[in-house]
Parts: C-alpha cells; structure tokens; sequence
C-alpha cells in the first residue's frame, strides 16, 4: 500500500473544503463571506414576505418554510462546511439520520395531534350524551 | 503484503474503509463526535418545535402570537446572530493561522454580539412577563418560553463556553487541544445559528400572520 493512498483523512465537520483553503490564500474568508451574504439576503426575503400583503396569505407559511430550510442549507455549507466531497461522507450521514428523525417528530406529532383533534368531540356533546 | 491489505489497497480511495486508512487523527475524532451531539441537541428541539406547532393556537383567551411578538426586536436579534456566526468563523480561521490579535478581535465581537442578543431577548422576556403573559398563561406561552427560552440557554451557555476558552488560548496558547475545544465551541455556535432561523421563522413570522 502506498504512503499516499492511505493518507487522506475524512473531513471534520467545520473543517473547510480543501479545495478553497490552501495554505495562506482568503478562499475560506471568502466562503463564511458568502455564506454571510446569502444568509442575510434569505433572512432579508422572510421578512419582507412576512410583512408585505402581496402574497396570497395561505400559502405564506409554506414559502416561510422553504426560506427557512434554505437558509439552513447555506449555514451548513458555509458555516458548517458540510459538504459533498467523498472526506465528508460521515458527517453527512449523520445529518441525514438527524434530519430523518427531525422530520419524524415534527411530521409525525403535527399529523397524529390533527387526527386526534378532528376526531375530538365537540364541545357540550358528551354532556348531552349523558343526559 | 497479506491478501487483505492487498485488497485494501485496490479499492479506490474515496471508498476504502477507516481501516484501511489506519486511525482517524484525534481531531476528527472529537469534531465527529462533537457533530454527533448537536445532532442530538437538534432533535431535542425538533420536540419543542414539534410542541409549540401543536399549540400555538391555545391561547386560553390570553394574549396571541400576532398582539405580542415585535418583529423589528427579532430582525435586529437575528442580525446579531448572524454576525456573531461570522466572526465566530473569521476568528477560527485566524486562530488556526496563528494570528492570535485578530483571534481576539473577532471572538470579543463574537461575544459581544451574542451578548446583545441575550440581552434583546431577555428583554423581550421580561417585557412579556411584565405584560402578563409569562410562561403560566396559556400553552402557547409554555410552549413559546419552553422552545425560545431553551434556546437562549444555549446561547448562554455558549457564551460562558466562549469565554473558557479563550482564556485557555491566553493561558496555554494555541496548542492541539485548545483548539479542538475552539473548533467544537465554533461547531456549537454555528448550530445555534441554524436553530434560531428555525425560531424565527416558525415563531415569529409566521406568529405575526396567523
């Protein structure tokens, strides 16, 4: 086996990619600097959605949320620097089981919490069941 | 060479497995695992989110997301922390540069920020304490004091964190372990990041339209 096949490392969640930072150059400044930017352009978007009357109101909370889950993504690559390269694949199975069970609970209590309160009887019909 | 080590060596690279490469470094080590715990811290608050879905339209006859939240208090908040996670990443790549002045710099601009949006939020707290609607109103208020007060005591908690261990980059200098307790607390502080775009969204603007 030779010294250099067996000597690149997985990647540390955090660690920045090493393609941009290489030795003395600004590549990872330039990366928490865009990240930075589309973070604020995102938060910048929820706001303004949220706050102005030019969209159609029911379907605010779905485009919030698709605000949201990008902003989330750009945090991860740019902050977190969890990425695609092969030196990562750990990390991001890790947050892929995260994500699977964050969606369990949230999904799953959200539609277990509205069957049970659409199947709930209305209110005063126990008493006149009683009667 | 064996047959195994022979075998290990034909795969490529990129899928050969940790025992082929030998032991990962003590580094990886520790952020994997560090990574691992904000997972779990993450689906904590998956529960209190999930929660605070459930309940934020019991308001008991109290006050309603729409009357008490300010949404000018949350856009200076979320600022704050956002910029905070940016210092936080421009200090660690100082840091590992060995530029300690500007190690400094940006993690007392990290803190500062942090400070000020505890500070904002305890405001906020207190306001609504003041207003009577404290955490005993309504579910929707335990809800929203469990999952944003939650949140705010890991924001302390980050800030006491940050605090150690720059001191322990002022007494012990940067060495190895110093900075993988930096690295984790910067991993930390990006975490909570994430988090609060969940609160901010969910909680607030959304609150404000329901």
């Amino acid at each position: 086996m030779s010294e250099e096949t067996a000597r690149q490392e997985d990647a540390a969640p955090g660690d920045p990619a090493p393609g941009i930072d290489q030795g003395e150059g600004d590549g990872s400044v330039l990366s928490y600097t865009v990240g930075l930017t589309f973070a604020l352009a995102l938060t910048a978007a929820s706001f303004i959605v949220s706050q102005s009357h030019l969209f159609w109101a029911p379907g605010l909370a779905v485009g919030l949320a698709v605000l949201a889950i990008a902003q989330m993504g750009v945090h991860l690559v740019f902050f977190l620097h969890i990425g695609s390269g092969p030196d990562n694949t750990n990390n991001v199975l890790a947050l892929a089981f995260g994500v699977l069970i964050v969606t369990l609970v949230v999904s799953g209590s959200l539609w277990i919490m509205a069957n049970l309160n659409s199947n709930m009887m209305p209110e005063g019909v126990m008493q006149e069941m009683q009667k | 060479m064996t047959p195994q080590m022979a075998d290990a060596a034909a795969v490529p690279q990129e899928f050969a497995s940790a025992g082929a490469k030998g032991p990962a470094p003590v580094r990886v080590v520790v952020a994997y695992g560090f990574w691992i715990f904000l997972l779990s811290d993450i689906i904590m608050f998956s529960a209190l989110f999930a929660t605070y879905a459930v309940l934020n339209s019991q308001t008991a006859g109290g006050p309603s997301p729409r009357t008490l939240f300010d949404i000018r208090n949350v856009g200076v908040e979320t600022l704050c922390l956002l910029l905070s996670s940016y210092t936080c990443g421009l200090g660690s790549l100082c840091i590992a540069r060995r530029r300690l002045t500007g190690f400094y710099a940006f993690f007392g601009m990290t803190f500062v920020l942090g400070a000020l949006f505890l500070g904002l939020e305890l405001h906020e707290f207190s306001g609504m304490v003041a207003r009577g609607a404290g955490p005993s109103r309504s579910a929707f208020l335990s809800s929203f004091f469990a999952l944003v007060g939650l949140h705010g005591a890991h924001v302390t908690i980050g800030l006491t964190w940050l605090l150690f261990t720059v001191a322990q980059v002022v007494a012990k200098g940067p060495r190895p372990f110093v900075l993988r307790r930096l690295h984790c607390f910067s991993l930390f502080w990006h975490a909570l990041d994430i988090i609060w775009v969940a609160v901010m969204s969910l909680v607030y603007l959304m609150g404000v339209r329901a």
